[in-house]
């Protein structure tokens, strides 16, 4: 099976690398898929529904704006105990969901010893608001003789004091140790797109440092919320009154459909994955990390070094990209001009089927080119802009792209495994 | 109990395990500004808790917090308080280690930070917006931002817009990282420090803890838990972490820094070691959202996960810098892990609380109480737990009862723990010989 994978051991791969390793990086493979958005749960029904046209985002409940609600699944799949349920917001249960797809994918699912020493790195955001609270409380404090002691008074009597532990950032990792045991090391990054492409960074390098054998890592957004439509919109990266795919929505300013969604990848060192028999779904050869401050072309800079440093690795003559685009301008122009400027490969921007959830979105990234790498084929084009094209011929390996919608940049680049 | 990784016979590079030097640091509390001011009030024992004067506190059971009133932010929003305390410490710590040149650090920031959130204020402000007597709904809120008038609050609300500014202001290099572990998150931004330059991904780290979270809703979250003291009545009396009338600990704010830097790269510039992190070790507890395994066994873990990254065994421990909250549950089952690790000496192994005084800096902690394990190993001066007034039978240690001490410590526990089942050890050295 996995004997046949290629020898070359990934090189160096972090932009901000500034010294030569001492040891040979090891090889490091997805050996699990764990993926669930507005398209429905798993690979198979991604794939399908990846091959077919955009879906309608819910335009109704929130409008003008829209978002990418999530399909409905049965939580007690992976979360058996109800207890655990009520205990999540749906961020935490969306995530725990996804991890537990990927625990199943990898054959980690239940693995006492296995799970004991898995590492996780979760990126998240947090913060769930009890919504009546707060209107409420706003309604009530212009009014009150004391509007600070009147918001004190309400906190203290109205708040559920369980609430906090949704909106900790840290209790999505939390609540996979409890239902999955996975308990091997926990770390949360934050950071919005930004805090993925690092979770995952950082995974990998450790493993091929020699510093982890197995990683869990992903994350998970619920879009079905006023408030992130408020934070967002307080920039004015939400889009408004119509649905177009990312590549289209520049002319008319711009905008993201935040969307709910959870992806969770199975990190693994090739030798480990061999001697417990797992096999790859692709090979994760380089991420990369970045930031500019956004000022004049300090953005194409950034992707500029990071495409240089993959560029060598780039020879199959059977490459795509898988961008992660959010519509947010002025990040998808420039991406759009770069990923142009820089090679005719073509590309996917798969925001425009399942929306943009920020922290995961990254992680989703790599799955989903995972699975069209499994397949040996690139998913069929998106939009009508001219932007994405039929790819002829089978997919080698993929570059996956986030331009956050407001700082950060990163890439990943994932290979086949014949 | 020890990860295959940790074992010698692993197959890891030769870096891993390597101590890294600390040549750098800064710290803010409740006691004041610098490390030269903290140190003096710590090892007084003298207390930076105090009745709350940033909002009004009717209504509250807790009145009292180690609040940072002296950086001041008008209008208050924790995130910008936070981001003042980081830029405070890493100044001096990046001035101490005297690296790089201004704004152009040489090495990438992991920065340890409250999660960042729409605060009161900013919806207060949407609100106004509205001039309305009616019932105000998210809708509505909505139809306010839409006005286009509230651009900044998204940068501010933004979880990684403190690490993005810092990394503008000090030139870090690469992809600031943010990240939480709940009360343990200081001492994970540590880890992944020593981690970086262990992978030789890096010869310098700046990893900083800070937070400023004492607002309102914050209060009363940790309120709503019971996991606050409400002996309001002397403020700095509340704090009594091993006591066995304690009651909670205090919430309060904070931050630090360490400028990491691998031995040899320290050494190679002359650089001045203040003392060195032997060893990380971390472990999580799949038992209880907020509480941990009655049986210990994964802060028992994580304490032996540092040991053996550190190439120590329990003996080696001269000093414990405990997460020493003063709340019921944590105080008793650290007494197990602790005690479970050192054994028999557990009961001589002087353990002070820094929170006792400074109170629960919450995501700087861990950083916080590194860095005073760094002073404590400098000057071979124990800082005092104090309010211990009523011993805990239970918990038969010596806390260095209320009173400051010299004491000969070579090697240095401190620990960090959280809800979410989070535990993380550091292990911290003098420079070797």
């Amino acid at each position: 099976m996995a004997d046949t994978a290629r020898e070359t051991s990934p090189r160096e791969t972090s932009a901000r690398e500034t010294s030569p390793r001492e040891t040979p990086a090891r090889e490091t493979w997805i050996t699990g898929i764990g993926i669930l958005s507005c398209l429905g749960e798993g690979q198979e029904v991604h794939w399908r529904r990846l091959n077919g046209p955009p879906p309608l985002p819910e335009m109704q409940a929130y409008a003008p704006y829209m978002v990418h609600t999530v399909a409905p699944v049965e939580f007690d799949k992976q979360i058996p105990k109800k207890g655990d349920q009520r205990q999540m917001e749906a961020w935490q249960r969306i995530g725990t969901y996804a991890a537990g797809l990927a625990l199943d994918s990898a054959g980690a699912k239940g693995k006492a010893e296995l799970l004991a020493h898995m590492d996780m790195i979760v990126a998240a955001g947090g913060g769930e608001r009890d919504e009546s609270v707060d209107s409420a409380i706003l309604s009530g404090m212009p009014k009150a003789a004391n509007p600070e002691a009147f918001l004190n008074e309400h906190l203290m009597s109205d708040l559920r004091p369980t609430l906090f532990l949704a909106q900790l950032s840290n209790l999505l990792a939390g609540n996979i140790s409890i239902v999955h045991g996975v308990t091997g090391s926990s770390r949360t990054f934050m950071g919005e797109e930004q805090s993925g492409v690092d979770a995952v960074r950082i995974a990998h390098a450790r493993i091929q440092a020699g510093q982890s054998d197995i990683a869990l890592v992903g994350g998970a957004h619920n879009g079905e919320r006023h408030d992130l439509l408020m934070l967002y919109g307080f920039g004015g990266h939400v889009l408004k009154d119509s649905f177009a795919p990312v590549w289209e929505r520049a002319g008319r300013g711009g905008g993201m459909v935040i969307a709910s969604l959870g992806a969770f990848l199975v990190l693994e060192a090739r030798e480990h994955a061999l001697a417990r028999g797992a096999k790859p779904l692709a090979r994760l050869s380089a991420v990369l990390s970045d930031r500019s401050n956004r000022r004049g072309d300090t953005t194409k800079t950034t992707l500029t070094r990071m495409w240089s440093t993959l560029a060598p690795q780039l020879s199959s003559g059977h490459t795509a990209v898988i961008s992660g685009a959010s519509g947010a301008e002025p990040a998808t122009s420039v991406e759009r001009a770069f990923l142009a400027a820089v090679s005719d490969m073509p590309v996917r921007a798969t925001g425009s089927y399942v929306g943009h959830a920020f922290e995961p979105q990254f992680v989703l990234n790599i799955a989903l080119a995972t699975l069209a790498l499994g397949h040996q084929k690139l998913f069929s084009p998106g939009d009508s802009s001219g932007v994405e094209r039929e790819m002829a011929g089978s997919v080698e390996q993929i570059v996956v792209t986030s331009v956050g919608h407001w700082r950060g940049e990163g890439m990943a680049l994932v290979d086949a495994v014949r | 109990m020890l990860r295959e990784k940790d074992m010698a016979s692993s197959p890891k590079g030769p870096s891993v395990g390597a101590p890294v030097a600390v040549t750098g640091i800064g710290v803010v509390t409740s006691l004041g500004t610098g490390i030269a001011d903290n140190w003096r009030k710590l090892t007084a024992g003298e207390s930076g808790i105090r009745r709350i004067s940033r909002f009004p506190i009717d209504a509250l059971r807790t009145t009292i917090a180690g609040t940072v009133d002296f950086v001041p932010v008008e209008p208050f929003c924790s995130t910008t308080l936070a981001e003042r305390l980081a830029d405070l410490v890493a100044e001096e710590a990046i001035t101490q280690a005297s690296i790089g040149a201004k704004g152009d650090f040489p090495g990438p920031l992991f920065l340890a930070v409250a999660p960042v959130e729409i605060e009161w204020p900013h919806r207060e402000a949407v609100a106004a917006e509205l001039r309305s007597n009616d019932t105000i709904t998210y809708n509505d809120l909505l139809r306010a931002m839409s006005s286009g008038h509230f651009h900044a609050f998204h940068e501010r609300c933004l979880f990684g817009s403190v690490a993005e500014h810092l990394a503008d202001r000090f030139g870090t290099k690469g992809s600031p990282v943010s990240l939480s572990t709940a009360c343990a998150s200081g001492a994970t931004a540590i880890q992944l420090g020593v981690e970086a330059i262990r992978r030789g991904e890096t010869d310098v780290a700046l990893c900083i803890g800070t937070d400023g979270s004492v607002n309102q809703e914050a209060l009363i979250r940790f309120s709503l838990l019971s996991a606050l003291s409400t002996s309001n009545e002397v403020p700095e009396k509340a704090a009594k972490p091993f006591s066995k009338n304690r009651d909670g600990f205090v919430m309060a704010e904070g931050a630090a820094a360490l400028v990491l830097e691998s031995l040899d790269h320290a050494k190679a510039r002359g650089a001045r070691i203040l003392g060195v992190i032997e060893g990380c070790g971390e472990m999580a507890d799949s038992f209880h959202r907020t509480r941990s395994s009655p049986d210990g066994k994964p802060m028992i873990g994580c304490i032996r996960n540092a040991l053996a990254d550190a190439g120590l065994t329990p003996d080696d421990i001269d000093y414990v810098n405990p997460h020493g909250t003063g709340t019921s549950e944590n105080d008793k089952m650290e007494y197990l892990g602790v005690s479970s690790v050192l054994g028999e000496r557990s009961k001589s192994v002087p353990i002070s609380s820094n929170k006792s005084m400074i109170g629960h800096t919450l995501s700087a902690a861990g950083a916080v109480e590194a860095v005073f394990t760094l002073l404590t190993l400098e000057h071979q001066r124990l800082p005092p737990t104090i309010n211990y007034e009523i011993p805990d039978p239970a918990i038969p240690l010596d806390v260095v009862p209320n009173v400051a001490r010299d004491g000969k410590v070579r090697h240095a526990l401190s620990n960090s723990f959280g809800f979410g089942g989070q535990n993380v050890s550091l292990v911290l050295g003098r420079e070797p010989a």
